[in-house]
């Protein structure tokens, strides 16, 4: 008897907690697409109004759909209209970002991955106060190495070149890129490097032979990370260059703000995009290396 | 010629003492195991014999040569890790001879030595995996061959069984005695398993705090301690330790425990020094397996004892006994009945006993 009235208490108990889980389940959806929509939504209006003439524009709302597919905005943000004086466009100065991102990235993962290799595998007294300066490194506010910064280029007569620009980020990248590599490298078991010494191997030969082969995952979040850094910096590019030697940063910025007649917000939202790009296609390429590069640290032999 | 000799080897991490005048020898063919609890030294005392450890003080030679300063590779020694330390991005072939490839190895003398040794282990079917690819004995195996194919004077065994599960340790534990068997190479093994220790080693060091205990065959290990860290570290249960004091009168000497007035007579131990034996405070130590359900020997004395708990492990029971209110163990078959709360009579084999100062702690 007792069994029974159990039984449809339990019934009814599990009718309950179903419909109380559809319902949170339906809520989570609803948030979920809610901020994702929020998020979604300036990237939406960028792409829009790239699309559409000025004409366009002018009438229409902020979320109206272009009439047709229209890519005039993108070509002459790309490539300017193609008379003189005071036509910025954008294909110089994405070079030039190009030429600097490229060899910076490289330089600092490279002196990076070293760094956090001796600082793990090779300890010398006093290491980890090399490691806590190289941390402070990463906490300085870029403003207050400027001037000297500034000063140093000059000495050293690179001063507003792309050269100069590799430098500046290659140094300020190197506390990054060794805390993560040094993360990433403490967790491999030192016996490895014990073992290579035993076999005759030598600093370097450990390190490309060994160690560098199992690195991948924290390379790709290391180049992820300085590419995004170098390439989206303002600070660094509009205070060591300008004219000719501008990173696509800093003419985006002189592109927008300095046109003379109209603001031209399809050309400006296209350039904006354009300057966007790379930075996506290294997330799209490599980005499920990221959060597994990230989370991940043990290499078990 | 000793193959290896250790000479007043002290080492220091900044203020730490890690390992204190160690006096170490080795003759060719030995298996020696450095056996101790965790902390003791006996990794960096390895390190240091493969010359990954520098040196406070002392010396190390190899065949007589001093190479206190000579750099690992040029030691003409082999290790194997605890964690294997199998190189992960290269397949089982080039993890073996990486060494031969960095010491300039001719390629027929590779290929050679590869041949040998993987066919030797029953690793030549894996040769082209990656070591993510192995097993834990696999992984083992790779490791070992990689430090044979290099024919090194020494090996050297960092707790290699330590990652494996307990029944492949037995089994790989045999391989190893079998490849010393075999083999007939110098060995240094460090361990913190006593089993392996005394079943691998012909000779073994137990050390603590950084300092060698006793250095001696499994058996002397076994049946005369030197001390009693060695007496309590070896044996399992370890051995009971009954305080108490000697008596001596003109040609008698016995053991009385605290609290007693049983006189327990040991004419026969066989004592270091003479003198001043009379009302020494000692510790009377007496393994768990000497103590008999059933009179074997005609020395065996014979003694009641309450019994106030049982263990049963299978093949064998372990059961705590009231010594005049010292606890001591003792092991018995699990087939006799024991009742507990109960006194009974036991018998304690005097043959096997030890004998320690009860201040130095040292054999007497």
């Amino acid at each position: 008897m007792q069994d029974n009235i159990k039984s449809s208490s339990y019934k009814e108990l599990e009718q309950k907690s179903k419909y109380t889980n559809m319902f949170l389940r339906w809520f989570l959806y609803f948030v979920l697409i809610l901020f994702a929509s929020y998020f979604i939504f300036p990237l939406y209006v960028m792409v829009v109004t790239s699309l559409k003439t000025m004409e366009e524009i002018r009438q229409g709302t902020l979320l109206t759909w272009p009439s047709s597919l229209n890519f005039d905005s993108w070509l002459v943000a790309w490539g300017g209209r193609g008379y003189g004086a005071g036509d910025t466009f954008l294909r110089p100065y994405f070079w030039n970002s190009i030429k600097m991102v490229v060899p910076a990235v490289f330089f600092s993962t490279f002196i990076g991955a070293m760094t956090g290799y001796v600082l793990t595998k090779w300890r010398f007294k006093g290491d980890q106060w090399v490691f806590l300066f190289l941390l402070f490194g990463c906490f300085i506010p870029f403003q207050a190495i400027l001037l000297p910064m500034a000063r140093t280029l000059g000495t050293l007569g690179i001063s507003n070149s792309v050269v100069g620009l590799v430098l500046v980020h290659t140094v300020y990248g190197i506390p990054f890129t060794t805390l993560f590599f040094r993360n990433y490298y403490i967790s491999v078991p030192t016996e490895l490097v014990k073992a290579a010494r035993i076999d005759g191997a030598g600093f370097f030969k450990i390190f490309f032979k060994i160690l560098l082969p199992i690195s991948a995952p924290i390379i790709v979040v290391t180049v992820i990370w300085q590419f995004t850094q170098i390439w989206n910096d303002f600070l660094f590019g509009s205070t060591f260059s300008f004219g000719e030697a501008a990173p696509i940063q800093v003419a985006l910025n002189n592109m927008v703000l300095s046109s003379t007649s109209v603001k031209e917000y399809n050309v400006d939202m296209a350039s904006a995009i354009i300057a966007g790009i790379p930075t996506l296609i290294v997330y799209v390429l490599a980005g499920k290396y990221f959060i597994r590069g990230l989370t991940s640290g043990a290499v078990k032999g | 010629m000793k193959t290896l000799k250790i000479e007043e080897l002290s080492k220091n991490f900044g203020a730490t003492e890690v390992l204190r005048k160690i006096n170490l020898e080795i003759d060719e063919g030995n298996f020696l195991v450095l056996l101790g609890p965790s902390g003791c030294g006996k990794s960096t005392l390895l390190n240091i014999i493969a010359g990954l450890e520098t040196i406070n003080e002392g010396n190390v030679f190899i065949d007589d040569y001093n190479v206190s300063k000579v750099e690992p590779k040029d030691r003409n020694i082999a290790m194997v890790f605890q964690s294997y330390a199998l190189y992960p991005s290269m397949n089982v072939k080039e993890n073996m001879i990486f060494g031969l490839k960095q010491a300039k190895t001719s390629k027929e003398k590779i290929a050679e030595q590869l041949e040998k040794v993987s066919t030797f282990l029953q690793v030549d079917k894996l040769l082209e995996r990656k070591p993510s690819q192995l097993s834990g004995g696999q992984r083992q195996r790779v490791a070992i061959g990689r430090a044979l194919v290099r024919e090194p004077r020494i090996f050297l065994f960092d707790e290699p069984l330590s990652n494996l599960d307990a029944k492949l340790r037995v089994e790989m534990r045999r391989e190893i005695k079998k490849l010393h068997q075999q083999l007939k190479t110098t060995v240094v093994y460090v361990t913190h398993d006593q089993t392996e220790a005394m079943s691998l080693g012909t000779k073994i060091a137990i050390m603590n705090h950084g300092v060698i205990q006793q250095n001696e065959t499994p058996e002397n290990i076994y049946n005369k301690p030197s001390n009693t860290f060695v007496a309590d570290f070896i044996g399992s249960p370890s051995m009971n330790l009954i305080k108490g004091k000697l008596i001596k009168n003109s040609n008698n000497i016995s053991f009385v425990a605290d609290d007693s007035s049983l006189e327990v007579p040991i004419n026969n131990y066989d004592f270091k020094e003479n003198s001043d034996l009379n009302n020494k405070e000692i510790y009377f130590g007496i393994r768990p397996e000497h103590i008999y359900f059933k009179k074997l020997n005609e020395d065996d004395f014979d003694i009641n004892l309450r019994a106030d708990l049982s263990e049963y492990i299978g093949h064998e029971q372990i059961v705590t006994l009231d010594y005049s209110n010292q606890e001591i163990l003792a092991k018995f078959p699990s087939t006799i009945k024991i009742e507990l709360e109960k006194e009974m009579k036991l018998y304690f084999d005097l043959a096997h006993i030890s004998l320690f100062d009860l201040k130095t702690k040292e054999r007497i």
